[in-house]
């Protein structure tokens, strides 16, 4: 019979399609990424990891819509509307790299409650409902010190480049170097600026304290700051201090030419922008009906003097040292020590 | 026109296209408004729903109530450049010291529309430039919001959530408050005496001082009131967000001025509209969810916000010339 021959056919595709199916179950689904600011090279980098990630992923047939959303101004409030507008849009997932840890909880509460996923990352939201994956910003701070308690045993005067004021991944860095002072009493800090996390902010803010300040011998930053402060020093004909990094290529390409002109050494870290890709994979596989817990630490990227030229080697310029991520790497996620830090 | 008879003529046809004029000029913010939640309804079918609008104008509430405070200011000649720290700052007070000490949290606002009142006081008594004054506060507003919350956080009292999220039957929430707030602020600056008076104070200070007014009270007292709106802006915003921060709402001293600009207002003492500030304040916020369902790019976006308000503006300017021309 005729209708009997064609079920067999689809009867016949299914099977051979079956281990697809089983990758593309979320294949009708669609996730929207809302972002609060695009002006620095970190956030650049992650939206171009999101889009690399999302494009792949639409061709695969893995998910159906990959979209994102950056607000104009870096204000709350104007997130918060975004995240709205995508909830009306019927997005399934929502993956939010936000303004603000709370103030946005009252539109997160209401995604979750209209059934959609919310993933948050970097800028981690604190309602209780989403996902939130986030490097352990403390103890990148702490690492900070212990490298230059490493450096200088004998202790040095460290001046402390903060970032937007405010906000709490500074607030978070902040405190990892204030554990640091405390567990090193040798270390301490002479004076502390606000660099907005921008090189051309913190030059002009370390510029201006340096005056003020004893001889420096390190400096600690948040990234996005460390080219801008060497910049500085050497402007105000003062010694280049240590100055750890936040791995931009800028800041590698000029400790590079540093090291290799008078053996300058340091250390850099910072959170790897393909966080992005991360958060959009743990979405993807909640929407599959995983489980995952709802707080994951991503491991942060680091560089040292040793892996200086292979972290250089193929950094475009702008760019800033990643690894890509494919859906593998979830098992690598950790569940972190305590909800939103 | 009829030259051999122009007088009686003139007194009785010429006002009719001047009128025309002004009632288009006052139905234009109304008119913007509909355009836009038409674009948006075609191109995102479910925003036509309860839950649809509550989404889209939840957050708009807190902007008319800002816009609205800066109407109040611009109606004396003023401009309020520390609305948006001020809201902040409320906001701060609302998540940190309100749940806990209640009446600790209404005094610190109460004092805080005093000093709003004593701003008006010092910007009138000392004939100080309001731009200037008010940039200050806001870095005092902004200082003392990060002093009290100095990483986001806090959580709004419970009865704020609850009051803010109330389901009204057939409309949400949002729309009634702003209604609410655009009849009432009406009736009172277009309608009651003390509001003429108030309007005259910015436009023509003088005539107003000789009828005996006291200038000095009238400034402190719209300073007062745009605190008041102020606090009450904060205070709704902070019920929606459930928590605080003290960047939270800085946009909105920016936001307000176009608000009241697209509603009608002008930088000329007394010519406001409390109706055409909020409808403007819901077009600013409505202009955002559409270019959103538009799927404009995001660097693309800043720009089109801004080509609606010159839009907007163009169209009033021509409205504006229809009505100068004799």
């Amino acid at each position: 019979m005729k209708a009997h021959s064609f079920r067999r056919v689809l009867l016949c595709t299914a099977l051979s399609l079956a281990p697809w199916l089983a990758q593309a179950a979320t294949a009708d689904k669609t996730i929207a990424l809302s972002n609060n600011y695009a002006g620095n090279a970190w956030r650049q980098n992650m939206l171009a990891s999101w889009d690399a990630t999302g494009k792949q992923a639409v061709k695969d047939g893995v998910v159906a819509q990959v979209d994102a959303f950056t607000t104009a101004e870096n204000q709350a409030t104007e997130q918060a509307a975004q995240i709205q507008n995508l909830i009306l849009q019927g997005y399934n997932a929502i993956v939010v790299d936000a303004a603000s840890p709370t103030a946005l909880n009252g539109a997160i509460k209401q995604a979750c409650d209209a059934g959609i996923v919310v993933v948050s990352f970097d800028g981690t939201v604190s309602e209780p409902c989403a996902y939130r994956i986030s490097m352990n910003f403390k103890q990148s701070g702490v690492a900070q010190m212990d490298y230059l308690a490493q450096r200088f045993p004998q202790g040095a005067n460290v001046l402390e480049v903060r970032g937007l004021a405010g906000v709490s991944v500074d607030e978070l860095i902040h405190s990892g170097i204030v554990a640091g002072a405390q567990k090193y009493p040798q270390l301490k800090i002479v004076g502390t600026v606000n660099g907005n996390w921008s090189q051309t902010a913190a030059q002009k803010a370390v510029a201006g304290v340096l005056p003020s300040l004893p001889k420096v011998d390190a400096v600690v930053t948040q990234g996005d700051d460390g080219y801008g402060t060497a910049q500085a020093f050497s402007a105000a004909g003062r010694p280049t201090p240590v100055v750890i990094f936040g791995n931009r290529e800028e800041e590698l390409s000029w400790w590079k030419q540093q090291r290799d002109a008078h053996g300058y050494q340091s250390f850099s870290i910072s959170s790897a922008p393909s966080i992005s890709s991360l958060a959009f994979w743990v979405a993807q596989q909640v929407l599959d009906g995983k489980q995952f817990p709802h707080d994951l630490e991503s491991p942060a990227a680091t560089v040292t003097q040793e892996t200086l030229d292979a972290s250089l080697q193929g950094l475009p310029k702008g760019g800033i040292v990643s690894q890509p991520v494919s859906v593998d790497d979830l098992a690598r996620l950790k569940p972190a020590a305590t909800a939103a830090n | 026109m009829n030259a051999s008879n122009p007088l009686p003529l003139a007194a009785t046809q010429r006002p009719a296209p001047r009128e025309r004029a002004r009632l288009l000029r006052s139905a234009l913010p109304g008119v913007s408004l509909a355009v836009l939640l038409v674009a948006i309804f075609i191109m995102q079918p479910r925003a036509m729903s309860y839950l649809g609008l509550n989404l889209m104008l939840n957050l708009a509430v807190p902007i008319a109530l800002a816009t609205m405070a800066q109407m109040l200011i611009i109606t004396v000649n003023d401009l309020d450049l520390s609305l948006g720290s001020f809201i902040s700052f409320v906001a701060c007070v609302a998540a940190t010291v309100l749940g806990p000490h209640p009446w600790l949290g209404s005094l610190a606002l109460l004092g805080c529309i005093a000093v709003y009142a004593a701003l008006g006081a010092l910007v009138h008594g000392r004939n100080l430039p309001a731009i200037v004054v008010t940039l200050g506060m806001s870095f005092i507003w902004m200082g003392a919001a990060i002093l009290l919350l100095p990483s986001p956080g806090g959580a709004a009292p419970a009865w704020l959530q609850g009051l803010v999220r109330i389901k009204t039957p057939l409309l949400p929430l949002a729309i009634f408050v702003c209604m609410g707030i655009a009849l009432l602020m009406h009736a009172f600056l277009a309608r009651s005496t003390l509001g003429v008076i108030l309007r005259g104070a910015g436009g023509n200070p003088q005539a107003i001082g000789r009828r005996g007014w006291s200038l000095l009270r009238i400034k402190a007292g719209l300073y007062g009131l745009a605190g008041t709106f102020g606090v009450l802006s904060g205070l709704f915003l902070v019920g929606l967000t459930t928590s605080a921060d003290a960047n939270i709402a800085l946009r909105y001293t920016l936001l307000s001025i176009a608000g009241v600009i697209l509603g009608g207002g002008e930088f000329v003492g007394g010519r406001v509209s409390a109706v055409g500030a909020v409808l403007g304040a819901l077009t600013l916020v409505l202009a955002g969810s559409l270019l959103s369902f538009l799927h404009i790019s995001p660097d693309w976006q800043i720009g089109a916000q801004g080509a609606i308000l010159i839009l907007v503006l163009a169209l009033r300017a021509g409205v504006n010339r229809l009505e100068a021309r004799p």
